[in-house]
Formats: structure tokens, C-alpha cells, sequence
């Protein structure tokens, strides 16, 4: 997916560095001045002073649950941040229809960037195909558009990673155990970045031929859920050693779980980031050793690769004039040993 | 005192198959027949669990599981039955669940312990059922729109309360109701919950007048009127019920989850909905069977429960829960055309 993402948004990306170009025409620093000097030395890259005024439209689903309120969150404090920066925010909804006609006040609006999170990606392309038209760029943040032609720059996490380290660290831990036992407790089975998560938990596993994977139960991302699929697991599996849990929120039911059956016999592993975990973790008084991030900093970031955009920058710290076409961020492992740099980004 | 005639409710001019004598002259007879069909279904399915898993199906842990897990939603279908044979429906009770468990949950609610968690649930679920009661009853509106209303606005409100936050229960007394410490011989409190909430139930609507106006509601709700029950309080009162049995739920799933959240209770409506089907309930009303409505919701998780054990996923868990309300209605069918 990314693959075709990045091949199909580079030549879309060469559309948009001449859109640039003429944008960053108004600025003074231009950078084809005839120095002979490397890119990275005369690009103007976005930092912290204050640059062109912007104005992002922000449009994102209902935020029903925790992560979506922190993704809100990190946008709105990012913005903040900077004083030419100002937000035109749509009240959130997971109507399609709904969303659609907000997104089309704010390209009336003529808003300078986007920065969606669709309700659902696929139905809203075609929004974001006419903002691309009228001239604004969009941000599309973590939900992908269908087609590459609707974003000028894709923002997300990484599902497929997620599950990757997930079973890393498991491996590691695990890797002197002969015949060691895991089982898995998954999300939403009907949701594409399940499977995602799935699939690289057990191409992670792979790596560790003593590893096995004898269960696998999908909950529904919910407290509730979490506890019933949890304590149906650990009724059947009377031994095992580890348990990857795809989701911090469904895991607050899950770890309920647990401590009513009493047991303590194996490690676990969570996923997404929620303070509860960073907490239990740092406590490491349980059976929660760690968690795979999804981290909502990704909207911070979304909303400063707008303002590099709308300025007609780049992103500090990488050599190209323009700001990437993808950006995926990564599934960071937290544990004991990093759990206080991450505490300020988990979410309730 | 009724006439024989009951009135086509779904437009497909189908009648229900009510016609013979009174639906409760022959009650007794069908409950019998319905009762052992679906404790045979039951048997069918301990045997299954029981071959696949010897070990882990075969277990008094499993047996609190599954009673455990009954416990929350079998709640919730009693007060469903109690609404469904008055020839309504309550489409709200998982929002409901949801906005009783959020609004318990809340830092400012749980300062007062465990009775503030234990009042606000029920409060809250009578509230909401007492709304819905209004609207249907003095409101003029159809049981469908009026829940249906309900279950919107309710969700809503609870997102609004949580703003999409786990709310994690720190009161122990309320968490120690869902550990094993705490089981009464071996019985989980929150079954014993569910067990009151069923032999209540069952009394009510076997054997007091309030059960008979139900039933005479459901079967024709003008006769009903014309033999002098007051129509309209008896249904307030029916869907009041239904909020009193969502509040007992939301605190039990508050017990058992540790936490209040605004994604609980999700489509509980159906669960409870199939189950009294199962259970032999006429969706048409006039009839209804709180024992057959509980068993319903014992093979639902008891099937649930097998399909973890035996590790089956998410898909082919759905098919066959499908499968299994269709055979169940079939079957239902056919004992009712026989008898």
C-alpha cells in the first residue's frame, strides 16, 4: 500500500513542488538563487518562529474514544503553539455525509491546507479530490484516502509495525524458552488494520522457530469486550507465557480479566499508547510489561507539515525543499526502561 | 373476556399465530414443550463443549464464566420479554446500559461509593425508561421511533459525559463484587443478581395481575382497554421496567468491567431482542416466556463461550449465531402450529 502510495504521490508530489515553488516565490529567501550550496544548507525549513500566516481546516471523526480525543488534542495544542497558525475546526463526526459537507465549508472557506481524518477513507476520496482541485493541499491523516490524487501528504501510524514489534519484543523476551506459548487478543476483526496488525504479529513471530501462537480472540476495542474475550481466553489456555493485546482500551477489560482469574503466569504486551498502560507499566506491578504505540503525536505532526506547506517550507532536519509525501510513523516499543518519555503523550 | 382475533401488526397481513382459545389458557402446555426444546439445545451444546474441550469446558470455572458472562445481558432481556409481550419494543436498552454505566462511573459519582454507583445506574435506567414510557404511552409515538430516539440521544449523552474516556471504577467494593473472593458458595454475586432478577421476573409475569394486564396488552391491546386496564400506564410501567432492568445491568457490567464506558452496551438490543425470541416470545406480543428468554440467553453464551475455547474466530462465530436464531424460530414454528 505504501509502496504505491509513494510511487503514485511522487509524480503528484512533483505537481505540488511547482505549487510550491510559487508559493515560496512570495517569500524573500528564495532558494534558486544561484548558491552553489547544499540543499539542506539553504532550504527553508519550518521551526519554531513565526513564519506566513496559515490557516489549516481541521476536520476529524467524533472523537468516541480515547485515542481519537488525544489525535484532537495534539492538533489543537500544536496549533497553538504558533501564533500565525489559525485553526478552523469542524465539529467531529462520523457521518460521512456529514463530514463531506464540513469539508466542503472549509474549502469555500478557502482555507490555506487541510488536514483530515476521514470518518471512513474511502468515503470521503472524493472530497479530498476536490479540495486537491481547488487548489488547497491536504493533510490526510492516519484513515487513507482511496486514491493517492486526494492528499498531497499521507500521515499515519503503522498497523503492520505495530504487530511487528509486538512479537519482537515478545521474541526477545521469550527466545531462551523452549516450546513457548502466545496468544493474541485482537481487535475488531471486520477492520482492515486488525489484520494488519495480525499479519505482523505473525511475521514477527516467524523470526522465533521456539514460539508458537495458540490462540487468537478478537474483541471490539471496548472495556467490556476486552474483559468477556480476555477471560474466554484465559480459560482455555491454562499455560502460556505471553499475550499481545492489540488495544490499551480494550485491554483496561482484559487486564480485569486477568486479575479476577488470578493469574500472573505470563507477560503482556498492549497496544496504542493509553496513559493507564504507561502507568501500569512504569508501576510494573502486573502482567503489563509494555505497549506498542499508535501514537496520536501523529496529528501534532500533521498540523506542522501543514504549516510547512502553507509557507512553502520544508521539514527541518531532512534535505529535500518540500515537505514528504507519506509519513508513516513508527510502532514504537514502551517499556519500564522508556515509559517517562512517553508518559506526557498517553491518552485517558 | 378477549375475542380470538389478533390484529396483523407487521403489515404483511400475516396474523400472528394466536388464533384458538386465549394465549393463557394453553400457556402452560407450550411453555412445557418450548422449555425442554431448548434445554435439548442446551444439552446439545454442553455435549459439544464437552467433546471438543473435556478440560476446559468441563469445569466449574467455565460454568461461573459462562454465568458470569450471561449475567449482564440476561438482566437486560427480562425487562426485553417484559416490553416485547406487551406488543412493544425497547431498542434502547443498550444506550441506556452505555449512559447508566458512564454516568456511575463519573469521578464526581464515585466519590460516594458504592451506593452512589448503585443508585445512579438505577436512577439513571429508570429515567431513561420512565422517558421512553412518556413518549409511547402519553406521547402518542411508536415503541420503534420513541427507543429508537432514546437510543441516539442516550449514546450521545454518554459520549458527552466521557468524551470518548475509559472511566476506570476505583471503588473496591464495587470491583470486589466481580472476584472470586467474593462468591457466595461458589457463585459469582453477579449471578445471583441475575438468578433474583429471573425468579422475579418469572413471578411477576406468571402470577400477578400486572403479568396478565401484560400479556392482555400484548394480545390485543384494545380488548385489553375495553375489559378495563388502563392501556396506557401499563405500558409506562412496562418500559420503566425495561430502564430498571438496563440500570441493575449497567451496574453488574460496571463490576464485572472495572469501568463505565460510552461504548458499552453495544447492541445489546439485538442480543436481547434474539434471545426472547428464542425464548419463545412473540414478537407480535401476547406472549412471552421469561425462562425460555433466560435459557436463550444461556445458549447464546454458552456458544460464544465454546467457539473461544475451540478458538474459532470472529466470522464463524457470527454465521452461526445467525444460523442458530433462524433454526430456533423454525423450530418455534413448528411447536407452535402443533400445539
Amino acid at each position: 500500500m505504501t509502496k504505491l502510495t509513494s510511487r503514485r504521490g511522487l509524480l503528484f508530489g512533483a505537481a505540488a513542488v511547482s505549487a510550491g515553488a510559487v508559493l515560496t516565490g512570495c517569500t524573500s529567501n528564495d532558494p534558486d538563487d544561484g548558491d552553489d550550496k547544499a540543499a539542506a544548507d539553504t532550504q527553508p525549513a519550518a521551526d519554531d518562529k513565526p513564519g506566513k500566516p496559515v490557516t489549516i481546516g481541521y476536520a476529524g471523526p467524533q472523537a468516541d474514544h480515547g485515542w481519537l480525543n488525544a489525535v484532537n488534542d495534539q492538533a489543537k495544542k500544536r496549533a497553538e503553539k504558533y501564533s500565525e497558525i489559525t485553526m478552523e475546526i469542524t465539529e467531529g463526526s462520523n457521518d460521512t455525509a456529514q463530514q463531506i459537507g464540513q469539508i466542503e465549508t472549509l474549502i469555500n472557506k478557502k482555507v490555506d491546507v487541510l488536514v483530515i481524518l476521514p470518518a471512513d477513507g474511502k468515503a470521503l476520496t472524493q472530497v479530498g479530490l476536490k479540495a486537491m482541485r481547488a487548489g488547497i493541499p491536504v493533510i490526510n491523516l492516519d484513515r487513507i484516502f482511496n486514491s493517492p490524487q486526494a492528499y498531497r501528504c499521507w500521515v499515519g501510524g503503522d498497523n503492520y509495525g505495530m504487530g511487528l514489534n509486538a512479537a519482537h519484543y515478545i521474541g526477545e523476551k521469550l527466545k531462551d524458552k523452549p516450546n513457548a506459548k502466545v496468544i493474541e487478543l485482537a481487535g475488531i476483526d471486520n477492520l482492515e488494520l486488525t489484520q494488519q496488525r495480525t499479519q505482523g504479529f505473525d511475521d514477527g513471530l516467524k523470526n522465533y522457530p521456539n514460539i508458537k501462537k495458540v490462540a487468537r480472540q478478537a474483541a471490539e476495542f471496548t472495556v467490556e469486550s476486552g474483559q468477556s474475550k480476555m477471560a474466554q481466553l484465559l480459560q482455555a489456555q491454562s499455560d502460556f507465557d505471553a499475550l499481545w493485546n492489540h488495544d490499551d482500551d480494550q485491554g483496561v477489560g482484559a487486564l480485569r480479566a486477568i486479575e479476577q482469574a488470578g493469574r500472573d503466569d505470563f507477560l503482556m504486551v498492549g497496544g496504542a499508547g493509553a496513559l493507564s498502560a504507561f502507568q501500569a507499566i512504569k508501576a510494573d506491578s502486573g502482567v503489563l510489561k509494555a505497549t506498542v504505540l499508535y501514537p496520536p503525536t501523529m496529528a501534532a505532526s500533521a498540523i506542522d507539515l501543514a504549516r510547512a506547506l502553507g509557507q512553502g517550507k520544508g521539514v527541518s532536519g531532512l534535505a529535500e525543499f518540500e515537505i514528504p509525501s507519506t509519513v508513516t510513523c513508527y510502532s514504537a516499543v514502551v517499556d519500564k526502561d522508556n515509559v517517562d518519555q512517553y508518559m506526557s503523550t498517553g491518552f485517558k | 373476556m378477549t375475542q380470538h382475533v389478533s390484529p396483523p401488526r407487521d403489515g404483511t397481513g400475516k396474523a400472528a399465530p394466536l388464533d384458538g382459545p386465549p394465549a393463557w389458557r394453553v400457556r402452560l402446555g407450550r411453555a412445557d414443550v418450548r422449555t425442554l426444546t431448548l434445554l435439548g439445545v442446551l444439552a446439545v451444546l454442553v455435549l459439544i463443549g464437552g467433546i471438543t474441550q473435556p478440560d476446559s469446558f468441563l469445569d466449574t470455572h467455565n460454568l461461573q464464566l459462562v454465568l458470569t458472562q450471561a449475567s449482564v445481558i440476561g438482566v437486560v432481556t427480562v425487562g426485553m420479554t417484559f416490553v416485547i409481550v406487551s406488543g412493544g419494543i425497547d431498542l434502547s436498552v443498550g444506550a441506556i446500559v452505555a449512559l447508566s454505566s458512564v454516568w456511575a462511573t463519573t469521578v464526581a459519582t464515585q466519590e460516594y461509593g458504592f451506593a452512589g454507583i448503585l443508585f445512579t445506574a438505577i436512577v439513571v435506567g429508570v429515567g431513561c425508561g420512565l422517558v421512553n414510557g412518556l413518549l409511547i404511552s402519553f406521547g402518542g409515538m411508536v415503541p420503534f421511533i420513541a427507543t429508537l430516539a432514546m437510543l441516539a440521544s442516550a449514546r450521545g449523552l454518554a459520549l458527552q459525559i466521557t468524551d470518548g474516556r475509559t472511566q476506570v471504577v476505583t471503588v473496591p467494593s464495587v470491583l470486589d463484587l466481580a472476584e472470586r473472593d467474593s462468591y457466595v458458595l461458589g457463585i459469582p454475586p453477579l449471578v445471583l443478581v441475575f438468578a433474583a432478577v429471573t425468579v422475579v421476573g418469572w413471578l411477576v409475569l406468571n402470577r400477578t395481575t400486572f403479568g396478565r394486564r401484560t400479556v392482555a396488552v400484548g394480545g390485543n391491546a384494545e380488548a385489553a382497554r375495553l375489559a378495563g386496564i388502563d392501556v396506557r400506564r401499563q405500558r409506562l410501567y412496562l418500559y420503566l421496567l425495561s430502564g430498571l432492568c438496563c440500570g441493575i445491568a449497567a451496574f453488574l457490567l460496571i463490576a464485572l468491567a472495572g469501568s463505565g464506558q460510552n461504548t458499552n452496551g453495544n447492541l445489546y438490543e439485538l442480543d436481547a431482542i434474539a434471545a426472547a425470541i428464542i425464548g419463545g416470545t412473540l414478537l407480535t406480543g401476547g406472549r412471552g416466556h421469561i425462562i425460555g428468554s433466560v435459557l436463550g440467553v444461556l445458549i447464546f453464551t454458552t456458544i460464544t463461550n465454546i467457539f473461544a475455547l475451540n478458538n474459532l474466530q470472529t466470522d464463524v462465530q457470527q454465521i452461526a449465531k445467525g444460523a442458530i436464531i433462524v433454526a430456533a424460530v423454525l423450530v418455534q414454528r413448528r411447536t407452535a402450529s402443533t400445539h
